[in-house]
C-alpha cells in the first residue's frame, strides 16, 4: 500500500488496482469548516486531473480533482451526510471516493509523503 | 498613502493570538481564529470581539455641516437628536449608492463611520461637495472595535460602567481602561452589542481588557460576514453599489419622510419615481434548497435560462444549518414564498424568497424586554 499526493492537495492510497482518494489535512485546514461535499457515483469514469468531487467550506467552493484515472467504485456517503468528517479525519474517515485504476502509469508524477510535506512548506 | 498608513493598530495583536490574516480593504486583517462556525456560534451565544478599525471614522464640522451633509444624504438631519446614530447612504446623481454609513450628531459636529474599502473615495466625494467652511477630519488615529452578542453588555459594563443604560442606536462618551471611548449600542450581527471608538494608541490595551472577560472571544471577518448575512444586512461592494438605488436595495427606511417630499439630494427624482412605481428589481433573501451554498455571482434565471437577476451574497448559515443568500430579483418575484431558479457551478438550484432577517434580530430596544 502506498499513499501519493498532488499539488492540488489530494491524496490517493493505492492498494493493488484499487485506490481511495481524499483531500489532505493541509487542504482542510486551508478550507476551514466544510459544510458541503459532493462525491461521484459508482460507475463514473474519472480522468487524471479531471473534476471528480466538490467540497465547500463556509468561505468558498472548491473542486476536487482525481489524482488518477479510473472508474469510481464508491462515493463516501458518510462525508455527504456529515461534511465535517473532512475536517476531523481528512486522511481517514473523510475520504471522498474509491476507484479502480485504469492505468498504473498515473502514479509516476505524484508526490510521496516526504515530497508533499516539503511542497506544503513552500506554498 | 505610505505603507505605514495601511497598518491597522491591532495587526500584530491579531497575529499574536493566532489569527489567520488576509488582505482586506488594503489592510492585513483576521479572517478567522479558531474557525468560522465556532466563532459565529460563540457570537450568537456569548460575545465576540471584532476589530473594524479599517472603517473610516470622519468628523464633519462647521456651521453649514448639517446643510452640507443633507445635500449628499437622504437623512433628515434636522430632527436627528444628539448621540443617536442613524443609518444613511451617500448617493450619486442617478440615485446609486456610493457608500452606506452611520451618521451621529455629537454636539456641534457630525461623526460618520464609513466602509473601509470605500473611505478614500467617500472622503474625496465629501471634500469636493461640502460647503466652504465645513471641515472634514479623517480620524486616522482612531481604532474601532465591536463587541457583539447577548453577553456583550455583561462584559463591557464591567469595564465601562454605564453602558448598560444605552439602548439600541444610542451612544455616549465613556472611559475604558483609562482611555476615552465613544460607544454606541449598535452593530452588524443582528445581536445586541456595542461599537467602541478609541484612540489607536489604546487599542491593544482595550482589546486585552475585553478579551480577559470570560464572555469574550476574538472573531474574524469570516464570521462577521456569515453573521451579517443571517441578519439580512447588506454588505457594500457586494449587495450595494453605485448602480443600485436604495429602493432596489430595500433600504427605503433610510429615506426620511421629509426628504422624500422635499428632495434636495442626489438621485431624488429617480428615487421618488421608484417609490411610486416600484423598482424593476429588488434585493430579497433566499432560502436555498439542499445543502450546497449558492454564492455571490450566481445568476437568477427564468424558465428559458435567461439571466433576470443575480446573487450578491450567499453562503451557509451556521444558525439555520442551511444555505441562504441575498439576490436581486424582478419585482414580481420579490414577495415571500416566490420561488426562483439560480444557476451556479453548472447546476440549477431553487431558492424561495424569504423575509429577512433570516435569524431574528435581538437588539436591546428602548421600551423592549430587559
Amino acid at each position: 500500500m502506498s499513499v501519493y499526493y498532488t499539488r492540488d492537495h489530494e491524496w490517493v492510497r493505492v492498494e493493488g488496482d484499487g485506490a481511495t482518494v481524499g483531500i489532505t489535512d493541509f487542504a482542510q485546514g486551508q478550507l476551514g469548516d466544510v459544510v458541503f461535499v459532493e462525491v461521484p457515483e459508482a460507475g463514473r469514469s474519472v480522468t487524471k486531473g479531471g473534476e471528480a468531487a466538490v467540497v465547500e467550506s463556509v468561505k468558498a467552493a472548491s473542486d476536487v480533482y482525481s489524482p488518477v484515472a479510473g472508474t469510481v467504485t464508491e462515493g463516501n456517503q458518510a462525508v455527504v451526510d456529515e461534511p465535517s468528517l473532512v475536517n476531523t479525519d481528512p486522511e481517514g474517515e473523510g475520504w471522498f471516493f474509491k476507484l479502480t485504476l485504469s492505468d498504473d502509469q498515473d502514479l509516476n508524477e505524484l508526490m510521496n509523503a516526504e515530497q508533499y510535506k516539503t511542497y506544503c512548506e513552500s506554498v | 498613502m505610505s505603507d505605514a498608513d495601511k497598518i491597522l493598530p491591532l495587526e500584530a495583536w491579531h497575529r499574536g493570538r493566532g489569527a489567520r490574516m488576509v488582505e482586506f480593504a488594503g489592510y492585513q486583517m483576521p479572517i478567522q481564529y479558531e474557525g468560522i462556525l465556532a466563532e459565529h456560534k460563540w457570537t450568537r451565544e456569548s460575545a465576540g470581539l471584532f476589530d473594524v478599525s479599517h472603517m473610516g471614522q470622519l468628523i464633519v464640522a462647521g456651521g453649514d455641516a448639517q446643510r452640507g451633509l443633507e445635500a449628499l444624504l437622504p437623512a433628515d438631519l434636522a430632527i436627528l437628536k444628539d448621540s443617536r446614530p442613524k443609518y444613511s447612504l451617500l448617493l450619486n446623481e442617478e440615485g446609486g449608492i456610493i457608500d452606506d454609513l452611520m451618521v451621529t450628531r455629537r454636539g456641534e459636529h457630525f461623526y460618520l463611520v464609513v466602509n473601509g474599502a470605500t473611505k478614500d473615495g467617500d472622503i474625496a466625494h465629501l471634500e469636493a461637495r461640502l460647503p466652504r467652511g465645513v471641515v472634514l477630519d479623517h480620524m486616522k488615529e482612531q481604532a474601532l472595535l465591536a463587541l457583539q452578542g447577548p453577553r456583550a453588555v455583561d462584559a463591557l459594563a464591567r469595564l465601562a460602567p454605564g453602558v448598560a443604560a444605552l439602548t439600541f442606536m444610542t451612544a455616549d462618551g465613556f472611559e475604558i481602561g483609562g482611555a476615552r471611548a465613544w460607544i454606541s449600542r449598535s452593530g452588524y450581527t443582528g445581536e445586541d452589542g456595542f461599537e467602541i471608538s478609541i484612540p489607536a494608541a489604546a487599542a491593544e490595551a482595550v482589546a486585552d481588557l475585553l478579551l480577559e472577560q470570560p464572555e469574550v472571544k476574538p472573531i474574524g471577518l469570516g464570521a462577521r460576514d456569515s453573521l451579517r448575512l443571517e441578519a439580512g444586512l447588506p454588505l457594500y461592494g457586494h449587495d450595494l453599489d453605485t448602480a443600485t438605488t436604495p429602493v432596489e436595495a430595500d433600504l427605503t427606511f433610510a429615506l426620511s419622510k421629509r426628504r422624500r417630499g422635499e428632495g434636495g439630494y442626489p438621485g431624488w427624482e429617480r428615487i421618488v419615481k421608484e417609490l411610486a412605481d416600484g423598482p424593476i428589481r429588488k434585493r430579497v433573501g433566499l432560502a436555498v434548497e439542499g445543502r450546497q451554498p449558492v454564492r455571490e455571482g450566481a445568476m437568477v434565471v427564468d424558465g428559458e435560462g435567461n439571466e433576470v437577476g443575480k446573487v450578491t451574497s450567499g453562503g451557509f448559515s451556521p444558525s439555520l444549518e442551511a444555505p441562504i443568500a441575498m439576490a436581486y430579483v424582478p419585482l414580481a418575484s420579490a414577495v415571500p414564498g416566490a420561488r426562483v431558479s439560480l444557476a451556479s457551478r453548472g447546476k440549477i438550484f431553487t431558492g424561495t424568497v424569504t423575509a429577512m432577517p433570516f435569524v431574528p434580530h435581538r437588539y436591546h430596544r428602548k421600551g423592549g424586554p430587559q
